[in-house]
């Protein structure tokens, strides 16, 4: 098997968590699809690095895993506070600016 | 990709285990996508995530390995789960969409981005795979440690305050600033009565029932169930058992049992239902 | 002594600004400070005449700079004053009349509760008019022919809440509009050309100038003085600015304003010595204007618009002398002279007649006057010996050098404007003593006549005492008003033998303006022996019509022409029919125009965005997944392109 069947799944797996993204509309769900999407980014830089044969792709994944933890952080509280302002986690409840 | 010879292959078993994983990890990804709760969908993507650390550790991609399991599906996913107790269940759960057309082009873009990267990656020379063997030569955690503190380490101390100002963002977002006093208990009483709401408690579930647990709404005295019994989290999530019926269904089956016993000839075994819900 | 041109304008200004910012306070002494401050302004006025005397001809000429008024690039405007010999006529011209009108107007507006500001009004036009003769460029002298034009327009409306003097008072603002339009435009022209436009440059460089652009420059000038003067085409404003209060009309609309466009003329003469055609279109504008004055003085049974249109005519031969060029100049400035004593006088005399009359101003309810007002009988047929050209008296001088200068021109142009000239002489004997006869000679038509006051009732305070239908009781008028008639009287009887006699005008103006004898085909002799005939012609036609018969009362129709002529020869009407209705055409279309073609292309143009904008904003709906599913669609064609460029 070649290693590059990673970055397929890796491709598979973002593509699948980005028309979730558009699908979901429980913004908690939105987010899991997001994180997905995260992590299929970080299998790929895992792959590359196997690739080039250094550890630098394992460093960015490491570094979008701590972007990623604390983008959870604040998009989690974020959605508890919509939360209790508008009693709805639907991201199509926040559409307040249209006419 | 066998009629390349220098194509670099991996090992049988890992062959093995990444067709068996990576299905697991596409199921598990789809069904974060599709699952109808919150919770379900939380626990699918937890499994896509291990299964993405076990090919870490596939890779050669130890430590990421790890801390791929201690803090995606450790910190991060229970925070999820913690958050989806929190909100509760909403309408946002349905599936049904809303936005006309959303789901069409949602498809299309997304078969379409896939299509483009599939084919871009195969379009891609990525025949030569060097392997993490030499890089991991010291191991792999001195590897990673000796280029973060050394090559990376502004981006290092970089997101360490982006952590900090998460930590603080995160605490100041769910943070609510009591603008008035608290109001005492008897404030509280003289508007309850002042607003005509609901004064004395609230009635206990089960209470003029036969059952008696919190998901069971309590009886009226013409045996229908009271919505005041059962807490409102309940009942919005659909979860309240009605045994409103159950009594009338009892006398119903037992007086068959007579019948039978009487032998005489059985009236059509039917259980009873209330109206509103036979109407549905 | 140059230091006193300043303070001789500051005089009546200072007094304006008194009397009109003073408020009631100075009710009861406001005339009186007018009338000073005008003296004063007149003293100086003297006192500096004496000094320009004291000089040898060649250093007669004063100038005083004041201060920069606008210095940009090579646009340099100076508030500077030049007096020479022509200014300091004018100058003793208008502070004198000016100052006899002022004694008069206290008598004549006694009783006008606004009094004071009648007198604040009338010496600003003194110091406006002082600032248009004395201004050192054409800017500055724009100032002060602005000025006169506020003062006109607010004396000929003083009394406002009759409709008629202010629609007067709009008619004469508007018209004299449009010779300043062409004033302006002959200031940017000088600018263009001269890249100056004060006087010293400008009249010094005309040599060396192309003739097509003096001729532009001359044509607008003349436009200007067309306004101002009241000349054919633009003269309409001129009888019914009658409308404003009698000494109005004897300074403003017969002794000075109105002369301003032949002092532009005279003053910018150099720029006409250059270019004959322009010259030739003020002659002809000249000889027009005296024959249709005079005319329309004819028909007239109002004793002021009578006098009005003669004003007109006297003009138009102070025009058409200024348009013979270097022949003309001193004699249409000496006629301007003698003109403003008695046609002053002649004004003064009208008003004491209305004064004594209950301000009955139509000549068929006068007659045999003179028996009731001695002073203004005789003051007045002083004036009309003089305007007529009696042999000795101040008109017969200037006059008859007109039309000699007229003759002078020489060829076929020449015997058509000395022509029109005497044609005109016939015409001003015959109805000013149409005037004098119908007024002061003939039967006493006033009585058992009830006025009728045509105008609205105590529109002339003065006569706020009379009953509405009482028969009037014919009065001399109280000294104040007698003493400047008298005076003015004796200016028109002697002032032109002064003038003549040795030749003294000529040669006090000659260093301004040049003079050239021509060559007449006539002798002198001859001319004046032809004035004569004419003269009397005129005189003995009107007296068999109006002095051998009665007077009818109501005015009979009348032939076509006199019809017309009552009609100020329908130049109303022409001009209603011409200018106000075609440009009432004009822009109806050029709305219409506007609404259908502009509106349409840019109401059409914002419907169209409109439409488009409301359409893309369906788009923003509001939903963010619909923005992200955008994004992605974004996001795949930039992978597809980046695939394209890769593949190609």
């Amino acid at each position: 098997m070649n290693p590059v069947n990673y970055l397929y799944l890796a491709a598979l797996l973002f593509t699948i968590g980005a028309t979730g993204v558009l699908i979901r509309r429980n913004a908690i769900v939105v987010f899991m699809c997001i994180e997905l999407m995260l992590n299929a980014c970080n299998l790929a830089f895992v792959a590359f690095s196997r690739m080039h044969g250094n550890l630098d792709g394992q460093i960015i994944a490491f570094f979008t895993m701590v972007v990623a933890a604390a983008e959870v952080v604040v998009g989690l509280a974020i959605i508890v506070s919509l939360f209790r302002t508008r009693h709805s986690a639907s991201v199509d409840d926040a559409s307040l600016m249209k006419l | 990709m066998m009629t390349h010879l220098a194509a670099y292959t991996t090992s049988t078993g890992e062959a093995f285990q990444f067709w068996v994983l990576g299905t697991v990890a596409v199921i598990g990804a789809l069904c974060t996508v599709f699952m109808k709760k919150a919770v379900h969908s939380a626990l699918c993507l937890a499994g896509t995530m291990i299964v993405l650390a076990v090919f870490y550790l596939a890779n050669g991609a130890y430590f990421l390995g790890i801390v791929q399991i201690v803090v995606y599906t450790g910190a991060i996913m229970m925070l999820f789960l913690f958050v989806v107790m929190l909100v509760g269940v909403t309408a946002a759960d349905s599936l049904k969409e809303t936005i006309k057309g959303q789901r069409w082009l949602a498809l299309l873009c997304g078969l379409g981005f896939g299509a483009l990267l599939l084919a871009g990656i195969g379009n891609a020379s990525l025949k030569e795979f060097n392997g993490t063997g030499q890089a991991n030569a010291n191991g792999n955690v001195e590897g990673l440690a000796a280029l973060i503190f050394t090559k990376y380490v502004f981006a290092f101390e970089i997101t360490g305050a982006l952590l900090i100002t998460a930590a603080v963002g995160a605490m100041v977002l769910t943070h609510r600033e009591r603008t008035e006093r608290a109001k005492t208990q008897r404030e509280l009483s003289e508007q309850r009565i002042r607003e005509g709401a609901h004064i004395p408690p609230l009635p206990a579930p089960g209470v003029y029932a036969r059952h008696n647990a919190v998901d069971i709404a309590g009886l009226l005295p013409d045996g229908t169930p009271s919505e005041l019994t059962v807490s409102k989290t309940l009942r919005e999530r659909g979860q309240i058992r009605d045994v409103s019926t159950e009594a009338l269904n009892d006398l119903r089956a037992l007086e068959q049992r007579a019948e039978e016993r009487l032998e005489r000839t059985a009236i059509e075994p039917e259980t009873f239902k209330r109206p509103e819900e036979a109407s549905k | 002594m140059e230091n006193l041109i300043a303070p001789l304008i500051a005089a009546p200004l200072l007094g304006a600004a008194v009397l009109l910012l003073g408020g009631r306070r100075l009710d009861r002494v406001g005339h009186w400070v007018g009338t000073l401050l005008s003296a004063t302004s007149f003293v100086f006025g003297l006192i500096l005449f004496a000094d320009l005397l004291g000089k040898d001809a060649e250093h007669r000429t004063l100038t005083q700079h004041l201060w920069t008024w606008i210095s940009v690039g090579s646009f340099q405007a100076d508030v500077t004053f030049r007096l020479d010999q022509l200014s300091m006529t004018f100058v003793l011209l208008i502070t004198g009349v000016g100052s006899l009108i002022h004694l008069y107007s206290v008598g004549y507006m006694e009783h006008d509760e606004r009094r004071r500001r009648f007198f604040g009004y009338l010496n600003l036009f003194l110091a406006a008019m002082l600032l248009l003769v004395l201004a050192d460029n054409y800017l500055l002298l724009y100032v002060g022919w602005e000025g006169v034009g506020l003062a006109s327009y607010l004396l000929i409306g003083f009394w406002q809440h009759k409709p008629s003097a202010a629609t007067a008072a709009k008619k004469a603002f508007l018209v004299n509009r449009v010779g300043d339009m062409g004033l302006s435009i002959a200031i940017m022209l000088m600018f263009t050309t001269f890249g100056s436009f004060a006087f010293g440059p400008v009249l010094s460089h005309t040599g060396d100038t192309s003739e097509g652009k003096l001729t532009a420059i001359g044509l607008m000038l003349l436009l200007a003085a067309c306004g101002k003067s009241a000349q054919v085409p633009l003269q309409s404003w001129l009888g019914d600015a009658m409308e404003g209060p009698t000494p109005v009309s004897a300074l403003i609309h017969a002794a000075t304003m109105v002369t301003a466009g032949v002092y532009l003329i005279v003053r910018s003469g150099a720029v006409f010595n250059a270019a004959p055609d322009a010259q030739l279109a003020v002659t002809v504008v000249g000889a027009v204007t005296l024959l249709f004055g005079a005319i329309v003085g004819c028909a007239k049974d109002d004793i002021k618009k009578a006098l009005a249109g003669s004003t007109m005519s006297q003009i138009g031969y102070m025009v058409l002398a200024a348009g013979l060029g270097p022949i003309g100049y001193v004699f249409a400035i000496m006629h301007l002279v003698t003109h403003g004593f008695f046609k002053a006088g002649l004004f003064l005399g009208a008003g004491s007649v209305m004064h004594g009359m209950n301000d009955e101003v139509d000549m068929r309810r006068y007659g045999g006057l003179r028996k009731y007002m001695p002073v203004t009988f005789i003051t007045f047929g002083l004036g009309y010996l003089a305007i007529i050209g009696f042999p000795g008296l101040s008109g017969f001088f200037s006059k008859d050098k007109i039309i000699e200068a007229a003759f002078a021109k020489g060829g076929t142009e020449g015997w058509i404007l000395g022509g029109a000239a005497l044609l005109g002489a016939a015409i001003t004997a015959f109805y000013m003593t149409r005037v004098m006869l119908m007024t002061f000679f003939g039967e006493e038509r006033w009585r058992n006549q009830p006025t009728r006051s045509p105008q609205a009732p105590s529109a002339e305070p003065a006569a706020e005492h009379r009953g509405e239908h009482a028969e009037p009781h014919p009065h001399e008028s109280p000294k104040v008003m007698t003493i400047p008639m008298i005076v003015l009287a004796v200016g028109s009887v002697f002032g032109g033998a002064f003038f003549s006699i040795g030749d003294r005008f000529l040669h006090w103006l000659e260093p301004v303006t040049g003079h050239s004898e021509g060559d007449s085909p006539l002798s002198a002799a001859a001319v004046t022996g032809a004035t004569m005939v004419c003269l009397v012609i005129g005189v003995a036609i009107a007296w068999a019509q109006y002095g051998r018969k009665p007077v009818p009362v109501v005015a009979p129709r009348g032939s076509l022409l006199t019809r017309a002529a009552r009609r100020d020869l329908l130049q109303d009407d022409f001009n209603h029919v011409v200018l106000v209705r075609g440009g009432e055409h004009l822009t109806r279309s050029l709305v219409y125009v506007d609404h259908t073609l502009v509106d349409g292309v840019v109401n059409g143009t914002a419907a169209g965005f409109g439409g488009l904008s409301g359409r893309l904003r369906r788009l923003q709906n509001g939903f963010a997944r619909s923005y992200a599913v955008s994004m992605f669609g974004g996001a795949a064609l930039l992978v597809a392109a980046t695939l394209l460029m890769r593949a190609v």
